[in-house]
């Protein structure tokens, strides 16, 4: 069934001593149950998915424990029957060593489904050709499947090709790096499994034809899937491609250049020049997905190196402790002991072997001292050029060194550093054993931080600009507001002495004192109900949490004692409203800051804001950014804020027609200006003496501040009383 | 006689040339703006802090452009001052300690929820508007618009803001770079060990 | 307990920095061994010396800048600079002239730049320009003559130790002469090339030592190569450039060197394969590996041809140096995914 295929070469590449035969003697073993399941929520590249059972939950075999987050995100499944132990922070295998979240199940031992079902049987097709590539992605986006290769990049984004057209599916069967033997054992035993999933594959991207690359290292591997292909009774346009064994043959890009001779642009993805790749263990677990509708928890691991006397190919459970894996391997621990997640080329070293085995642990390497010696210190770079004739990417590995050891990292950037793919073949063959792709890993990290820097930076100042607008056009409405309010004092100036005898001080008074006095009322019951809003949240979160149940009640009283104050405080100023009403109001309503123009404006503003957090929100729900959760309570804020501004404007129209066509008629007073610091002035003493009974209530040691700062208030009120009785005399 | 008749006249003529050509290229090639002032502004680390004694970085920018000092940004740090120094073409000096010193890790402001009396001082405070809140309501710190300027502590009457580090996560963990060979012989025998950097 | 955690790659091969250089010292060897046959002993006393003093020399400016001694020459590349050193002096040249050149060599033009791998220009041909602009006389006149240019026996191990070391006139005069470039350069002014070639120094195709010498440093070199320790393109490019300007400018042989007395006389292959090739100075991209050589070769040409000195590898190589930064900077190779070469020196998008 081989066609002939033109082969490519990529440039650069090395034969290191492959280490292969030593886990491909026995046949792939199921690993016995560990007594604890750790699965990270952060198995693959994107945003981490978002655990949707709690500690205490029973969970059965394949049901799903997290959801996705966003859009680059992946579910995760319960990889066998149990209990959930714990959800909590847990050392998860990266090379940083770094404590995430974790979902900790201790099994049950009975390993019990949950239904499950091939998507033909859930959608009731008869032919499995006839379901839609959409319902096909929606399946591999739901059983968690991501890159098993090792980088771990959600399947169902891959196979979202956008408006690509893709004409070669490419499955991925070289397993370049030594020792690793997950893929050629796989290929091997479920070589029919990849075969349907490629043809899956096939279905979903409607590509012309399918090549798995296999290097010439794994004949066993490729006899298997010739003979799945002759089994096939259909036509199909798979092929087999033996391709000759070379590191790093089996980099995506590399297999890409090898097959079809394109390169994926710089920058790029494989779909902008027509092509999905996928790694062999992918297609066998989107098999399973789709056909039987198994979810993505477990996976083939090796488990090799000569710290270990029983090397081969393990089924393991997601979550099975490392240590547990070696246990069973018969591990021996060495004086510098050291355990590596991958293989011996790209693959971490572990800090410590209590981590899990995630979605992408393709190969566990325990090596020996003497078989694997590590790094003697570094000797200087003599620019031998070794590393450039053995770089995949055709880069200057010894320019980018030179780079990124002086942190210059503008030069690193201009000789392509970002176009590295670490894959370790300048340090391989580096004469002075410098550790070239620590220094690039660093370069790039560095670089990286810069440029978010940077863009942070440029974000603060359109923000601090947009400030200084802001300020600088508030300065001049209020410029204007005081020339105008100027023009007006004195038009009513020459109004008064056109006719003196008009005007009346006392129903002005009344109206100046009753419009405060509503407003303090309309302040606290503001107050009271954003305490209330908050008193009920606090009180759903009792509810939902176990450990804060004894607090319910005390919430719950609290509630009704708020709900109380708000029923006292809305007939307080229904009361004063009549009042308002009643008395003919003089005062501009300009000033107040609870005319229903403003208190409209306030809605709409508000309205506006609930608006761009909707936007946002959106937006940062369709890049899958981890700010969603922030957006999102923000969002429920600001929704609450609306109501609240169009209750007040709501409560504030039904009350100020009458005051306002009242007013329209009066002229203003001569000690108008006095007047309006009078009201201001009061309204400071207000806020004062609120600001001063909270900090009483809350006990804080500011209360002293306060009291000071409102009786020195207090004072300048009564001070400008007196000026204004003075006045009014005069 | 003739012959230095012929050198003045040689060099009135090139002296109106040169002239002529240096007045059509100011002409032709005329920057609009004052470019320095924005290129030294894009180098400045925009936190906004006012701690060069300038109110934010811009006006800091106006001022280095007139020949202030470029050591007095102590967000920015050293790389900034060298970065300036290269710009401009003048020697780096150390950060002037009177403007206060370099943070050793960055930090964003966070506030203690619980005792926030909803003042809005900080609000007030904050350059770039990273801080959420309304009155007696409480107040919260956009953690990605904060830039770390310490603007927004002082003011607070509860003294409810920490400034805090930034958390280092998988998203901004990288290796640092290798120990040379020469300083880990140097030290001890062993190799380097894998580290991380924030 | 935690684990060792290294980055990755956790494999290394089995190139080593120290081999490699021992090896390139150990392709010199059929040189030396031509050149002892021919010119007597003085060469390998010059190389020893010369590797000696590098070695001490070296050791002393580590233990000054406080650097681990043991592991720094261990990586061997003193050594090559003094054999290369040995090689390229006199055989005769007087033992202070190799000294000098050598410390030289390692202090200021290796050390005091930082060491291995940092100094921007070859060590061995900063120390061969020292000497030979301080003390032309001795550098031009110590070179040994053949046993087939004299006709008489090439000096005797007694001798050639009492030149180099005693400075005995006598022995100098007898076993010396100028170099086959040197004596074509300034007598064909008065005679003709045919009548030249009929002289003792040239003595007709392979019967001089120097031909043979040639020879042996190209096997050496090609030996480099087999071992992938140097690549092709800096010795065919400089050996090209060279040919090509001999045949250009020099077809008239009654005024300007033979090409086959440019190729095979004098250091020609010597700095071809092991002098041009240092990587630490040299370019390193392939393309400006072409320019760089074809760079060597035209000085090398334009300074025996044209300038004062019989032979211009040193000057050659070292002008070459300066131009290398440059020249990698615009002879970036297209990485992979790329439409096209980043060139230049400009950084930014």
């Amino acid at each position: 069934m081989t066609h002939l295929i033109q082969l490519h070469e990529f440039d650069g590449g090395i034969h290191p001593p492959e280490n292969k035969h030593q886990s491909t003697g026995r046949a792939i073993r199921t690993a016995p149950l560990p007594d604890e399941l750790v699965l990270p929520l952060h198995q693959h590249i994107g945003a981490p998915s978002r655990p949707v059972v709690s500690a205490g939950d029973s969970v059965l075999k394949g049901q799903v424990i997290a959801e996705p987050h966003g859009f680059v995100s992946a579910p995760l499944h319960a990889p066998t029957s149990g209990v959930v132990a714990a959800i909590e922070d847990r050392q998860v295998p990266h090379a940083s060593g770094m404590s995430e979240l974790c979902i900790v199940i201790t099994p049950d031992g009975k390993d019990e489904w949950q239904p499950h079902q091939s998507l033909c049987a859930e959608l009731g097709v008869d032919d499995c050709d006839d379901i839609s590539a959409a319902d096909l992605v929606r399946r591999i986006r739901e059983c968690g499947i991501a890159g098993m290769g090792g980088a771990g990049f959600p399947t169902s984004v891959k196979l979202s090709v956008g408006d690509n057209r893709i004409d070669t599916l490419i499955l991925n069967g070289a397993e370049c790096e030594p020792y690793i033997t997950a893929d050629d054992m796989l290929m091997r035993e479920r070589a029919r499994d990849i075969v349907r999933g490629a043809q899956i594959l096939l279905q979903i991207t409607a590509a012309e034809r399918c090549l798995i690359g296999v290097e010439d290292n794994k004949p066993e591997a490729i006899a298997a899937l010739e003979d799945a292909l002759l089994a096939l009774h259909e036509e199909h346009h798979i092929d087999v491609v033996t391709i000759p064994t070379k590191y790093p043959s089996g980099g995506e890009k590399q297999l890409i250049q090898i097959l079809t001779g394109r390169e994926v642009p710089s920058g790029g993805i494989p779909a902008h020049i027509g092509i999905v790749c996928q790694n062999v263990g992918t297609a066998a677990a989107i098999a399973d997905a789709v056909d039987i509708g198994r979810p993505l928890i477990s996976r083939i691991t090796t488990v090799t190196g000569d710290a270990v006397s029983d090397k081969g190919n393990w089924d393991v459970l997601l979550g099975t402790p490392v240590s547990h894996l070696l246990a069973v391997s018969g591990y021996q621990p060495q004086k510098r002991e050291r355990v590596i997640m991958g293989g011996p080329m790209m693959g971490f070293a572990l800090p410590t072997t209590a981590l899990p085995v995630v979605k992408t642990t393709n190969c566990l390497l325990a090596p020996t001292e003497k078989e694997l010696p590590t790094n003697k210190p570094s000797m200087a770079c003599i620019r031998c050029g070794l590393c450039a004739q053995a770089c995949p990417a055709e880069l200057l590995p010894q320019q980018l060194y030179w780079f990124s050891k002086a942190e210059e990292f503008d030069k690193a950037e201009q000789h392509n550093i970002f176009d590295c793919i670490e894959c370790g073949a300048c340090s391989y063959v580096c004469p002075s054993e410098i550790p070239l792709v620590q220094y690039y890993r660093f370069a790039k990290g560095a670089i990286r931080e810069e440029q978010a820097a940077q863009e942070k930076a440029e974000q603060a100042r359109e923000r601090f600009e947009a400030r200084i607008a802001r300020q600088e056009r508030e300065q001049a409405e209020k410029e204007a507001k005081r020339k105008a309010r100027a023009a007006a004092a004195e038009a009513a100036q020459k109004a008064k002495k056109a006719a003196p005898a008009a005007a009346t001080d006392a129903p002005a008074k009344t109206a100046a004192t009753s419009s405060p006095e509503l407003e303090k009322l309309q302040k606290q019951l503001d107050g009271a109900q954003a305490a209330l809003t908050k008193t009920k949240e606090k009180l759903e979160a009792a509810k939902a949490d176990p450990a804060m149940a004894e607090k319910v009640p005390v919430f719950e009283a609290a509630l009704t004692k708020t709900q109380d104050k708000i029923k006292t405080l809305a007939k307080d100023i229904a009361a004063a409203k009549k009042a308002a009403k009643a008395a003919p109001a003089a005062a501009d309503d300009k000033g107040d800051p609870n005319s229903p123009e403003r208190l409209k404006k306030k809605w709409e503003m508000a309205q506006g804001r609930l608006d761009t957090a909707i936007k946002r929100l959106e937006q940062a729900e369709a890049e899958g950014s981890d700010k969603v959760e922030a957006l999102r309570d923000g969002l429920e804020k600001q929704k609450v804020r609306v109501e609240e501004a169009r209750q007040a404007w709501e409560a504030a129209t039904i009350g100020q027609p009458a005051a306002n066509a009242a007013a329209q008629g009066t002229p203003e007073p001569a000690n108008d200006d006095l007047k309006r610091k009078i009201l201001a002035q009061k309204d400071r003493v207000d806020k004062a003496r609120e600001r001063l009974s909270m900090a009483q209530a809350e006990g804080l040691d500011t209360v002293e501040a306060l009291t000071t700062a409102l009786s020195k208030q207090q004072d300048k009120l009564k001070q400008l009383e007196q000026q204004a009785d003075a006045a009014g005399e005069v | 006689m003739s012959s230095i008749l012929i050198a003045v006249i040689v060099l009135a003529a090139l002296a109106l040339l040169f002239g002529a050509l240096l007045g059509f290229a100011a002409v032709r090639f005329k920057v609009d703006g004052n470019p320095i002032v924005d290129q030294i502004n894009d180098l400045l680390p925009q936190t906004q802090c006012g701690q060069c004694g300038y109110p934010g970085c811009k006006p800091y920018a106006e001022a280095i452009a007139d020949g202030d000092k470029i050591n007095k940004c102590p967000p920015g740090g050293e790389s900034t001052i060298d970065a300036l120094a290269d710009l401009l073409g003048v020697e780096p000096e150390p950060l002037d300690a009177e403007h206060g010193a370099e943070k050793a890790v960055p930090t964003v402001a966070y506030i203690r929820e619980d005792e926030c009396i909803g003042c809005t001082k900080c609000i007030q405070a904050c350059p770039v508007d990273a801080i959420l809140g309304a009155a007696k309501q409480m107040h919260t710190v956009i953690t990605d618009e904060c830039t770390g300027c310490d603007l927004c502590v002082e003011p607070c009457p509860v003294d409810c803001i920490d400034m805090i580090p930034v958390a280092t996560d998988r998203s901004n963990w990288y290796w640092e770079a290798p120990t040379a060979g020469v300083e880990l012989i140097a030290t001890d025998r062993r190799p380097a060990t894998a580290g991380g950097h924030a | 307990m935690a684990l060792l955690t290294l980055s990755s790659p956790h494999a290394h091969g089995p190139n080593a920095t120290s081999r490699i250089m021992l090896t390139v010292a150990l392709a010199t060897l059929p040189g030396l061994a031509v050149m002892t046959w021919f010119f007597g002993p003085g060469t390998l006393i010059n190389v020893i010396l010369a590797g000696l003093t590098a070695v001490v020399c070296e050791a002393l400016v580590l233990k000054a800048r406080k650097y681990p001694v043991g592991f720094f020459l261990k990586d061997n590349t003193a050594l090559v600079t003094g054999v290369l050193l040995g090689l390229a002096l006199p055989p005769l040249a007087p033992w202070w002239i190799t000294v000098i050149a050598t410390a030289f060599a390692i202090i200021f033009a290796k050390q005091i730049y930082g060491g291995m791998g940092n100094n921007p220009f070859n060590p061995a041909m900063i120390g061969y320009a020292l000497v030979l602009v301080s003390f032309p006389v001795q550098m031009t006149t110590n070179w040994a003559v053949s046993f087939q240019m004299s006709g008489s026996e090439v000096a005797g191990l007694t001798d050639t130790l009492r030149a180099i070391f005693a400075g005995s006139a006598d022995v100098a005069d007898v076993y010396t002469g100028a170099t086959p470039l040197d004596d074509y350069k300034h007598l064909i002014s008065k005679e003709t090339s045919d009548e030249l070639l009929t002289r003792a120094t040239f003595n007709g195709w392979l019967n001089g030592g120097w031909e043979w010498m040639n020879l042996a440093f190209l096997a050496g070199g090609v030996f480099l190569m087999l071992k992938r320790i140097i690549t092709w393109h800096i010795p065919v490019s400089m050996l090209a450039a060279l040919t090509l300007c001999s045949l250009v400018f020099g077809w008239d042989h009654d005024l300007y060197t033979p090409t086959w007395l440019h190729l095979f006389s004098g250091a020609t292959m010597l700095g071809a394969f092991f002098i041009a090739t240092d990587p630490v100075s040299a370019s390193t991209t392939p393309k400006g590996k072409l320019i760089y050589g074809a760079g060597i070769g035209i000085l090398l040409f334009v300074i025996r041809t044209w300038g004062a000195y019989p032979d211009a590898v040193a000057f050659a190589v070292l002008l070459m140096n300066f131009a290398a930064p440059f020249i990698d900077a615009y002879t970036q190779p297209r990485t992979y995914g790329h439409s096209k070469a980043r060139r230049g020196l400009k950084t930014g998008k």
